[in-house]
């Protein structure tokens, strides 16, 4: 039986009367990389910040590691972190400060020695006394993952990682969490419109539409079961349908 | 509560406060302005001899007073309008942060921002006018922790509603503090204001402060009913104001504008 670090269980949001997100439910398997996929407005977002107890729900729970936020939010967020390209670190702060600040709040106990291992296995030893308002995109992403691993979580939710970077940093980092699954045994979950990168890097996904869940399973499984080229076909099929 | 979280956030605003000659400037840009413009008016006044003795005094100690005050107000503002200018409340609350947390390393902040403008500001005084602010002698400790706590409250009171309505509320952070200074009795007596809105100084902390800062120059007496009245209203103000602002946190997140925040 899979260990789930996350349980979603009918969770609802409304804002005001609209409803962003309808009762859904879903589970993250440990160890795995699984997609949320929806087109614009699904709610992916809502939910993602509501995992990370940004926005409070209207209703349903959510477990991590087992337990609800409320009472356990600080054992819950210590052991999670988060990265997205749309949240950059304070840009008036050096690279250096940026992660010695998190390190901090995360409670680093080897403040040093751990920036010193995010920055070789990232490549950013060059840049951490730059100014972060002066870093490239790619530096920048590089940058948001080595903040996301400060405290070692077990737990990553990641925000369209990939987007705004080329090519070939964008492989680069798709290897790089790859990699960061197979050592640090990181649970993720990952939102991304990069339909050939979620075929390749999630292990599952999960298709929202309309603020539901309209199915999920493995990549290969999603495309034999509507009978399509590959998922973005999926992905038109299920965002269409539902239109 | 975790030190080490509060640690965190006060380097975060070192870090830019050391290296940003503005931004340390402008601890003391505006105490040291007032207190030049204010001295020198003060100084003019005295050769005219339109006063006693102490009027150069009184004048001196009231700048110095309300400088170290809104000093302490707007430290607490303009660190988190840092936090909401460079997009950073998503950061910071995805980490095991507290919200009292965070308002504790802000209102120490205030706090380490307050010594600095007071120390520079004793020792401009004592150089440029021979005031010596200590010659308030011990009323001075608990004149400067009532500042401190009421700067506070103001503070608190402009971030929870820079929270609820954005950055288009940031004026408050830089201006409301400047609302209250004609009833705080700064300089001049309470009773100079007409009758009618005496009431609303007295429901002031800081107006304590400056009648007590005058009682004290004037005939050397600590007036310790003033210090417990500022005292009591400013834990009565405190309480309330962080009971607010964990409100409007929640309903924020409610609301989910957090991240909305611009």
């Amino acid at each position: 039986m899979k260990n789930s670090v996350i349980e979603v269980k009918n969770l609802a949001k409304n804002f005001g009367k609209v409803p962003a997100v309808k009762g859904i439910s879903f589970d993250v398997y440990e160890g795995e990389i699984c997609g949320l996929l929806g087109p614009n407005g699904a709610g992916k977002t809502t939910t993602i910040q509501m995992i990370l107890d940004l926005i409070t729900p209207t209703a349903g729970t959510i477990k991590i590691f087992g337990k609800q936020m409320k009472g356990h939010r600080e054992e819950i967020l210590g052991a999670m972190n988060f990265s997205s390209p749309y949240v950059s670190l304070p840009g008036n702060l050096k690279v250096i400060e940026n992660l010695k600040t998190f390190a901090r709040l995360y409670g680093v106990k080897d403040i040093k020695g751990k920036i010193a291992e995010l920055a070789a296995f990232f490549d950013i030893k060059d840049f951490l006394g730059k100014m972060t308002s002066n870093l490239s995109t790619g530096q920048l992403a590089r940058l948001n993952l080595a903040k996301a691993l400060l405290n070692d979580p077990k737990l990553l939710l990641l925000d369209e990682p990939t987007s705004s970077l080329d090519p070939d940093i964008a492989d680069r980092t798709r290897q790089m969490l790859l990699k960061i699954r197979d050592e640090r045994k990181v649970t993720m979950l990952y939102t991304s419109h990069n339909m050939a990168e979620v075929e390749e890097i999630c292990d599952r996904v999960i298709f929202i539409s309309h603020g539901e869940v309209k199915d999920e399973g493995t990549p290969a499984a999603l495309i034999a079961k509507y009978g399509k080229q590959d998922l973005n076909d999926v992905f038109l099929h299920i965002a269409r349908e539902t239109m | 509560m975790k030190l080490h979280r509060i640690n965190a956030l006060l380097f975060r605003h070192l870090y830019l406060i050391m290296r940003s000659f503005p931004r340390l400037m402008d601890i003391f840009f505006w105490p040291v302005l007032d207190l030049l413009l204010w001295g020198f008016l003060s100084l003019y006044i005295a050769k005219l001899q339109l006063n006693g003795v102490n009027l150069v005094t009184v004048l001196l100690g009231s700048i110095i007073l309300w400088g170290i005050f809104h000093q302490a107000q707007q430290a607490i503002s303009v660190a988190f309008l840092e936090e909401v200018w460079e997009k950073n409340l998503l950061n910071i609350f995805v980490t095991p942060l507290t919200v009292w947390e965070f308002l504790m390393s802000t209102l120490l902040l205030g706090a380490v921002k307050i010594i600095l403008a007071a120390s520079v500001l004793a020792v401009l005084g004592w150089f440029l006018y021979a005031f010596n602010l200590f010659s308030l002698g011990f009323a001075l400790i608990p004149f400067l922790a009532n500042l401190l706590v009421f700067g506070w409250v103001i503070g608190l009171f402009t971030m929870a509603i820079i929270l609820r309505f954005g950055t288009s509320a940031q004026v408050l952070a830089f201006g409301f503090v400047i609302l209250i200074q004609p009833f705080s009795a700064v300089f001049y007596p309470v009773s100079a204001l007409p009758h009618a809105i005496q009431f609303i100084s007295y429901l002031i902390p800081s107006t304590y402060v400056f009648e007590g800062m005058r009682t004290v120059i004037t005939t050397g007496v600590t007036p310790i009913d003033s210090i417990l009245w500022a005292g009591v209203a400013n834990l009565i103000y405190l309480a309330l104001v962080m009971i607010f602002f964990y409100g409007m946190f929640n309903w924020v997140k409610k609301k989910g504008l957090l991240l909305k925040l611009d």
